[in-house]
């Protein structure tokens, strides 16, 4: 059965284009992809994330059972509200899920792992979390709306309570905070994203949300549908799971080799692998293309190099660029002259550092 | 939704056609397709003086969200091709039945048209589509 978000009508009544999206009927644009794109880059827009899962870690062991489940260092976090990203592997080194994990107290953690990865997500971690008497709750009655783009904070905070406004102005990046919203209702506002802009990802109660969606809108928050958020984060350099990585996949593998924290006799799921895959070298990298040609990079699309061929990732055309960027995985070593196939026609493209585009502008080199 | 016109036939895929005064006939994807693709990116166009058969496919259109092959309505001679697609493909998006046309074709046999969908037909099909 499809999954419905408490914004479902709202978006209906909106005009959006809605899309099974790994189980849930989500919208993927409000008329154009691309206008709504710009409108983060340049503006503010905001996306319904009420499908991605919440989880709540009670108990006194919490902290030991993160150390054990992420690869990356739970002990980064050490000022309550502060987020950090990683990945939860399995003893091959595989990516279970990405997610951000949140300091919100000795006893309390806090998760948010992706829709499509909901159900193996909480077996694993429950599995996990027994052995140290932590409790896994999921929060299915929370709703969330990203908010992103140059002016989306401004918009954000002309919207809460006098008496949060600077303390949450003050908000460090990868940093969150409970606030009063509109009408006192309560917000847990983290400053993170997926768009390569700067904005707030804001967790509300399923029945505040339609009304915090409708006072965005009326502080002039657009709406942006699931499209513009996958160009986004592609621009933006972000990996998507399932499509960049999945358990087949080690995260040196996927670029995410800066999520890895090999600290002092810290026993995570996966590190023998990981330590094992590192000694012995790593087969495949993950790098960024451009095509300054006509066309579109696409997932699955054959990569040919001088090492051998590789497959395209996330690939797009990149409304910020006016051409299409690509995620490929290739084999390691000197790829040369490489070349993309696009329906038996092979085109020339370029390897590039990314991410492509950073704070609404083109990064050098792309 | 914009109006279909009634002077157009269609092909189950979406491309439609119009027979012209001179007897070419002009293609191009309804506005329903183009609805479908979202915002269109880039589109490769046949060459001129190429052969198309009814049925297969002419040309590519690609939007953000995906490529489409577009399948000539009917076989012949392509004698022109919407060049203004090369710089601004969204005006497909803009106006899928008028500017928005993909490419021209001398038919080869005119009579292939009759095996077509008319406008009530694909009107039909496209409601059947969205349930």
């Amino acid at each position: 059965m499809t999954e419905k978000t408490v914004l479902n009508a709202t978006h209906r009544a909106l005009g959006a284009r809605m899309v099974d999206f790994g189980g849930w009927d989500m919208p993927i644009n409000y008329g154009s992809q691309i206008e709504e794109h710009h409108a983060v880059r340049r503006d503010a827009g905001m996306f319904d994330v009420s499908h991605m899962t919440v989880i709540d870690l009670h108990g006194a062991r919490s902290r030991e059972f993160l150390r054990h489940l992420l690869a990356n260092s739970v002990d980064k976090l050490k000022v309550h509200g502060k987020a950090l990203y990683s990945c939860m592997l399995n003893e091959q080194g595989g990516v279970i899920d990405d997610l951000i994990v949140y300091y919100l107290g000795e006893e309390f953690f806090r998760l948010v792992v992706n829709a499509g990865t909901r159900a193996k997500d909480l077996a694993w971690i429950e599995q996990q979390a027994a052995a140290f008497a932590v409790q896994v709750k999921e929060r299915p009655e929370f709703a969330m709306i990203a908010v992103q783009g140059p002016s989306a904070r401004a918009k954000v905070l002309g919207l809460l309570h006098e008496v949060d406004r600077p303390r949450i102005e003050k908000l460090g990046k990868f940093a969150a905070a409970a606030a009063q919203g509109p009408h006192g209702m309560p917000l847990f506002v983290a400053r993170t994203g997926y768009t390569g802009e700067d904005g707030f990802e804001i967790i509300v109660s399923d029945e505040h949300a339609v009304a915090l969606w409708e006072a965005l809108a009326a502080a002039g928050v657009a709406p942006a549908g699931l499209g513009a958020r996958d160009t986004l984060r592609l621009e933006a350099g972000m990996n998507l799971y399932g499509q960049d990585m999945d358990e087949t996949v080690s995260p040196w593998e996927a670029n995410l080799g800066w999520t890895i924290a090999l600290d002092e006799g810290r026993a995570f799921i996966g590190r023998a692998a990981l330590e094992q895959q590192k000694a012995a070298g790593v087969p495949r990298v993950m790098v960024g293309l451009v095509l300054d040609d006509k066309g579109v990079l696409r997932h699955g699309q054959k990569v040919l190099t001088a090492n051998g061929d590789g497959e395209i990732l996330s690939g797009s055309f990149a409304p910020t660029l006016d051409k299409a960027v690509a995620f490929a995985r290739i084999p390691a070593g000197t790829a040369g002259d490489m070349r993309v196939d696009i329906r038996g026609r092979e085109v020339p493209v370029r390897l590039v550092k990314y991410p492509f585009v950073r704070d609404g502008k083109p990064c050098e080199g792309i | 939704m914009s109006e279909i016109p009634g002077d157009l036939k269609f092909l189950k895929s979406h491309e439609w056609a119009r027979a012209e005064d001179d007897g070419l006939v002009r293609v191009g994807i309804s506005d329903h397709a183009q609805g479908q693709l979202g915002d269109l990116v880039y589109v490769e166009l046949p060459e001129i003086g190429s052969a198309v058969k009814a049925g297969t496919g002419a040309a590519v259109v690609e939007s953000v969200k995906a490529a489409s092959d577009i399948y000539a309505p009917i076989s012949g001679e392509v004698v022109e091709v919407n060049e203004l697609l090369n710089d601004k493909p969204e005006t497909i998006n803009e106006d899928a039945y008028g500017a928005g046309w993909i490419f021209l074709v001398r038919p080869s046999d005119r009579a292939e048209l009759d095996e077509l969908l008319d406008a009530n037909e694909y009107e039909e099909l496209i409601e059947n589509d969205d349930h």
